[in-house]
């Protein structure tokens, strides 16, 4: 199928039924965060970009808003500190006291490594475990690897998908939009 | 992932102008920095210096199983140690190998935090670094424990026999910390391997690699959003590791420090032992980088410039560690204490001194040639000087280790340590499993970050003229 074909094909009615959207290729992060911006502009909300590198423009042209991953992270380490020491207290004072040199039971500096190790341990794992779950990783299917070229997206090409349920998804449309962004090619992204 | 925010992003892309300088070969695009990297992994005919190197360190690593099965037999009366020296080869080497891994961490997360995007072609080989240095020295301790199958009762859990570890010692500190680290340095090499993992996947010929490497990207897309979530996570991740890195070696020292014996008791461990770590990290990481580089042809992505800011930095800390050891000497005249002048007397002039005198040449003499451009910017010879530094540095945790403890304050209680075959055939064969698992992993992940090398491209700027107006 030649590019021109692409650009000018209307979405037919058993398209936009079975469709997940619409990806657009690029070839340059600067034409993609200026679709991106156009898309926005036009009033599309339910768009991703897709890039092998991460873009910080790409995100705010696509308007996202800040994430959430490190008040969580935030949270993991304050949990992995208290028990910590909340652990080494119990047992040096509770569980199993023993008389070490005639030092307190709870000998506060003592524990101190024990609680920054803890600390760490569960905001580390908050950060890693947090960002895989909020991705909504792992997800071995994804509509957008039905498209063919897109195993490019790992390599040096720049995509982005308008999403059919957009408000403003018209198959054709939508379509003509992109074309008319610089896209090399548009493809209709199977569900 | 240094390299394109703010001030970052105009350095790389100027400096790609002078060879000297350049953190990346002129002339690559993203197109080809992914076929050079992955080629290396996907590529179906295995190298041929790559089987004899494997099958070597595959060797080495079949002595080590000897020395341990032999060892679960007999007890580790087969090694050298004994009263006054019960801690040997194994402390000694669980040192060095912990202190290996530090310059992974410190080039992964505290270069990242820097901004100093020469990190990039260097950090993901670093990282493995650590993690197989980490493995093996955490067998260190469990071997030298007697009893490895026991091993978990370091571990606090509730137990039929009413005990609990105890938290005042520095011993169980140090099992909170390499356990800790060894988990933070996996999550910290996995997450910075997703994006490539996925560049894996849509590259495999073989039906059965993209399988694998498919379930290991866990479906990664580089969606923006992802990659949103993603750079906030790699960025805390480095954030935390960073004091982690400190933290650990500082622990490891308190295993010494917080002892009443001469040669250990001393408050300047923590710092001298973190600057070492990351010297002897270098250092390894020299020694390994320059003969993949050459092998693999890699001279576009990891350049002079790479190796001549390592050189740096192992002169820097090399300095630290020598103020150290002047240090030491300094207080234990200074300080006026019997048993502390005589142990500095006995390292200088005792039955070990030639411990101490190769430790002085290796650590602190050889190494000043690193002040000579010459040196730095010669793979010969750089080679040569980081070879001589890993030996310092595991002579200097002998001198620690085994000086320190055969003459203390009782004659009647002195003692020698000589280390027994089986002594070295562990030291030697943990060196042929940390061989054996860096080949792997050259041959099955990209030893270089794809993701972040696209990113030092002039073409992964964003042009600005054509943003808002």
């Amino acid at each position: 199928m030649s590019e021109g074909q692409h650009y000018h094909g209307s979405g037919t009615a058993e398209e936009a039924r079975t469709s997940y959207g619409l990806m657009a290729e690029f070839s340059t992060p600067s034409a993609l965060v200026e679709a991106a911006r156009q898309a926005h502009k036009a009033g599309y909300r339910r768009m991703d970009g897709y890039s092998p590198f991460p873009i910080e423009e790409l995100q705010e042209a696509l308007g996202f808003r800040a994430t959430r991953l490190p008040l969580l992270v935030l949270m993991g380490g304050l949990l992995g500190g208290t028990l910590g020491y909340t652990l080494a207290y119990w047992v040096s004072a509770v569980a199993y006291p023993l008389n070490i040199g005639g030092r307190p039971l709870h000998s506060t500096p003592a524990f101190v490594p024990v609680t920054f190790e803890m600390t760490i341990l569960f905001a580390a794992l908050s950060a890693v475990i947090g960002m895989i779950v909020l991705n909504g990783l792992p997800m071995l299917y994804h509509p957008v690897f039905n498209v063919e070229r897109f195993r490019t997206a790992s390599r040096d090409k720049f995509f982005l998908v308008i999403e059919a349920s957009d408000p403003k998804f018209d198959p054709s449309a939508t379509r003509e939009f992109l074309a008319t962004l610089g896209a090399h090619e548009v493809d209709n992204i199977a569900n | 992932m240094a390299g394109y925010e703010g001030a970052g992003r105009e350095s790389p892309h100027e400096a790609m102008r002078d060879p000297a300088t350049a953190v990346i070969a002129p002339g690559h695009t993203f197109a080809t920095v992914t076929d050079q990297i992955s080629a290396i992994v996907l590529t179906r005919r295995t190298p041929l210096g790559w089987i004899l190197g494997f099958g070597i360190a595959f060797f080495i690593t079949m002595l080590l199983l000897l020395a341990v099965t032999y060892l679960l037999v007999r007890g580790v009366g087969i090694w050298g140690i004994n009263i006054p020296v019960a801690w040997g080869f194994a402390i000694i080497n669980f040192v060095w190998w912990i202190g290996i891994g530090h310059a992974g961490t410190l080039i992964s997360a505290i270069l990242l935090l820097l901004r100093q995007e020469w990190r990039t072609s260097i950090n993901r080989f670093a990282e493995a670094m650590t993690l197989f240095a980490v493995a093996c020295a955490g067998l260190f301790p469990l071997l030298h424990v007697g009893r490895p199958w026991l091993a978990y009762w370091m571990l606090p859990y509730p137990n039929t026999m009413g005990v609990w570890p105890q938290f005042r010692s520095p011993l169980i500190m140090d099992v909170f910390a390499v356990t800790t680290y060894g988990t933070v340095s996996l999550l910290f090499w996995y997450v910075g391997l997703l994006p490539d993992l996925a560049t894996l996947r849509d590259r495999a010929r073989s039906a059965f690699g993209k399988v694998v490497y498919g379930i290991f990207a866990l479906g990664w897309r580089g969606s923006a959003r992802h990659w949103h979530r993603y750079e906030t996570a790699y960025l805390l991740l480095a954030g935390l590791a960073t004091p982690l890195v400190v933290s650990v070696h500082t622990v490891v020292s308190f295993d010494f420090a917080v002892s009443v014996l001469p040669g250990w008791h001393t408050t300047i461990f923590p710092p001298y032992f973190v600057a070492g770590a990351i010297y002897s990290g270098f250092a390894m990481v020299l020694c390994l980088t320059i003969p993949i580089r050459a092998y693999y042809g890699l001279g576009d992505f990891i350049t002079m410039r790479h190796l001549d800011a390592m050189a740096k930095v192992m002169l820097a800390t090399g300095l630290i560690v020598a103020y150290g050891y002047g240090m030491e000497g300094f207080i234990a005249w200074y300080a006026a204490e019997y048993y502390e002048r005589f142990m500095m007397l006995n390292r200088i002039t005792g039955p070990y001194w030639w411990g101490w005198a190769a430790l002085v040449l290796t650590n602190v003499l050889i190494p000043q040639a690193l002040w000579f451009r010459r040196v730095r910017r010669n793979v010969l010879t750089l080679f040569a000087v980081a070879l001589v530094i890993n030996v310092g540095m595991w002579l200097e945790r002998f001198v620690i280790v085994v000086v320190s403890l055969h003459r203390d304050f009782l004659v009647s209680s002195w003692g020698m340590y000589y280390p027994t075959f089986w002594d070295w055939a562990t030291f030697v064969g943990t060196i042929g499993l940390f061989l054996a698992l860096l080949f792997l992993f050259i041959r099955f992940l990209p030893m270089i970050s794809i993701f972040e090398m696209r990113t030092l491209l002039p073409d992964a700027a964003v042009k600005k003229e054509e943003g808002h107006h």
